[in-house]
């Protein structure tokens, strides 16, 4: 197990090099890092090219690649070129906000998706499974921004007609710098959590009926019916247990969808999370602001990945790594 | 006749697969690697054990198991329908795209001058808008569909018929791509690259669209090249290609006919997020993310995010369930004809 595991960090750090080097070859050879400076009239060429000379933006591209990587590691990602301040503090703050949002948001997925799948197959083809299964095909099928878009349009409705705040439809706080921990955050969360949470627990509630209803119909099950365990036992103690496997590896790979998701939720909503600045960094073309977002969600989607693959073999004791 | 493999687990079921009706009579055997034919396919009656048994192939049980599925075929009609309408925008839009009437700006639905979706916040006829969105996602939908899964199948017959260093270069690629954050990079190629047409669009998704169906179809290559008639092929002299496209690709159909019409969905989705965020299909060509926008700038008219996300809705619903319906019926383990 931990050769496997030590081999599967190793095998990721060549992947994140190879990612990371196209990503970064690509950003730079279309996008100009100088592009956003260069519109102001009072920047001197003088000035220019000693940026240009500072960052290396004379090298070539592999070169360049090497500035940035040493960049990444000893200053902390680097700066950004655009508005000349350093990225880390940017991303620690807003990444801290997407965490609150998108754990949230996957914790309570996750717990309604399996309650609901274990039902809906224990009681399959009952009012309760159309009646969910109806609601994750709509889930599957909707536009993340529509549905923000909807809801925040809903709330603004019923605030403009009843003045009854239930629900804010932009921002983390009413007043800046307010707690991370509040019914004022809640109450403001509470609506980007709803989006993002719609499209995983249709996609978890519909994997778990699935897994459920395979291992319901196989030959241990019969056995230990057969053998007299009350069906609560039966559903708890044999069923859920090994449902439970594959729901772990789909929610840990679903990681780079959330992300996906947080930029449009956040881009709606404007808050002030790591998707929401990404967006706003690249229609800035912030070049090295992009590639650290870049960078953080691909190291995250390899180790959810790695994540994924452990889990996977701890709890199926058949999986055998060697 | 033919074998339909399940994508799932190498070798699996695929020895039940080929023999649909091994188990009442000893039919005829099943002729491995011919090309799936249809009608044509479909034997005549046998005579076992003095009862008559219609002999059907894996696609006539495929098409009835399809037809009988209420859902699908349902979706299907309604599918059809919308991208006609879509197909045929030039002819059923009551107005071009692009026509100004700022006499009837943010004019809400009405049957006069056939504005039935209203008109957006500078008089253009919003169903005509809409129409043309449905073509943009229909045309992004099918070839970012087709086109990604003609590089899956290459990419997947080629790593799993070789095996070796192929293979292993060729899942280290999909690997690569798999890990990558696909938004965040359609973004990007997107934003530096400026909004472009919708086949630029589409290019720049079926890159990133192909590597689920390459695994699957590595999977069942990796199965079938050691099958017997393979080997027969290759003794008969038939070259790599030859056996690759010929004798083994039509065991992968299944999977891929599934893959790809999800892939229409997905494609739609993606293309509607892009274009929504102002990094898609360049304006004023309307897609039906972008017309979204105009819903969030002018949340009082109701009608502007409604019709559009509605669309999306609707054509999205109706692929997965054609989808699944498909899955269903392409199933081989499923001898059971659905009621």
């Amino acid at each position: 197990m931990l050769t496997y595991i030590t081999r599967r960090v190793l095998y990721s750090i060549p992947v994140l090099i190879i990612s990371s080097f196209l990503s970064f070859t690509f950003v730079s050879l279309a996008g100009d890092p100088l592009g956003q400076l260069r519109l102001q009239p009072n920047l001197s060429i003088l000035t220019l090219n000693n940026l240009k000379q500072q960052y290396h933006l004379d090298a070539s591209i592999p070169a360049q690649y090497w500035y940035w990587v040493q960049d990444v590691f000893t200053h902390k990602l680097g700066i950004s070129l655009v508005t000349l301040q350093p990225i880390w503090p940017d991303i620690t703050r807003t990444l801290g906000h997407t965490l609150q949002i998108v754990l949230t948001a996957e914790l309570l997925a996750l717990v309604l998706g399996v309650v609901v799948g274990i039902f809906s197959a224990i009681r399959q083809y009952s009012f309760f499974d159309y009646w969910f299964t109806s609601f994750s095909f709509l889930g599957l099928a909707m536009p993340v921004f529509w549905l923000a878009l909807l809801l925040q349009i809903l709330f603004v409705d019923i605030y403009l007609k009843w003045h009854v705040r239930i629900f804010y439809t932009s921002g983390l706080n009413s007043r800046a710098g307010g707690s991370a921990f509040s019914l004022d955050r809640l109450q403001h969360i509470a609506l980007p959590v709803i989006t993002l949470m719609v499209i995983s627990f249709a996609l978890y509630s519909r994997y778990m009926r699935a897994t459920m209803l395979d291992v319901l119909n196989s030959d241990y099950v019969r056995t230990a019916r057969a053998k007299g365990l009350p069906e609560w036992r039966v559903v708890m103690g044999h069923v859920f247990r090994n449902a439970l496997i594959p729901i772990t590896t789909v929610s840990a790979l679903n990681i780079g969808a959330v992300f996906g998701g947080a930029i449009i939720t956040e881009t709606i909503f404007t808050l002030d999370g790591i998707g929401y600045y990404f967006y706003g960094r690249l229609q800035a073309l912030d070049v090295y602001a992009v590639m650290a977002y870049l960078l953080l969600t691909s190291v995250m989607i390899i180790v959810f990945n790695l994540i994924a693959d452990i889990l996977y073999g701890f709890l199926d004791p058949r999986i055998r790594y060697d | 006749m033919t074998e339909l493999e399940h994508p799932g687990g190498p070798g699996s079921i695929e020895d039940r697969a080929g023999h649909e009706s091994a188990a009442v009579a000893p039919v005829t055997q099943a002729v491995d690697g011919i090309v799936v034919g249809g009608e044509g396919a479909i034997a005549d009656t046998t005579v076992a054990a003095g009862l008559e048994i219609q002999v059907r192939s894996q696609w006539s049980y495929a098409r009835t198991r399809f037809l009988r599925h209420r859902l699908a075929m349902a979706s299907l009609i309604v599918l059809v329908f919308v991208f006609a309408v879509g197909a045929l925008a030039n002819l059923v839009a009551p107005y071009s795209y692009a026509t100004l009437d700022l006499a009837n700006i943010l004019h809400g639905p009405t049957t006069q001058g056939h504005h039935f979706f209203g008109t957006d916040e500078i008089g253009r006829d919003y169903f005509s808008r809409v129409i043309y969105g449905i073509r943009t996602s229909e045309e992004v939908g099918v070839f970012v569909a087709v086109l990604s899964s003609i590089i899956g199948l290459v990419v997947g017959a080629f790593a799993g018929y070789y095996g070796g260093w192929i293979d292993n270069i060729l899942m280290r690629v999909t690997d690569l791509v798999l890990v990558l954050p696909a938004l965040a990079i359609l973004l990007t190629i997107s934003a530096l690259l400026g909004s472009g047409s919708q086949w630029r669009v589409s290019l720049i998704l079926a890159a990133f669209f192909w590597t689920g169906l390459a695994r699957i179809v590595r999977g069942v290559f990796l199965s079938l090249r050691e099958k017997e008639y393979v080997e027969a092929a290759k003794a008969a002299g038939s070259g790599d290609i030859r056996i690759m496209f010929r004798h083994i690709l039509p065991n992968t159909l299944g999977p891929i006919v599934v893959n790809g019409t999800l892939a229409v969905a997905t494609a739609i989705l993606t293309e509607a997020a892009l274009s929504f965020l102002g990094f898609g299909i360049k304006p004023p060509l309307p897609s039906l993310g972008s017309l979204v926008v105009s819903g969030q700038s002018n949340p009082q008219q109701w009608w502007l995010t409604i019709f559009p996300g509605l669309t999306i809705l609707v054509i999205v619903l109706c692929i997965n369930f054609i989808g699944d319906g498909l899955r269903d019926a392409l199933d081989p383990t499923q001898r059971r004809i659905r009621a």
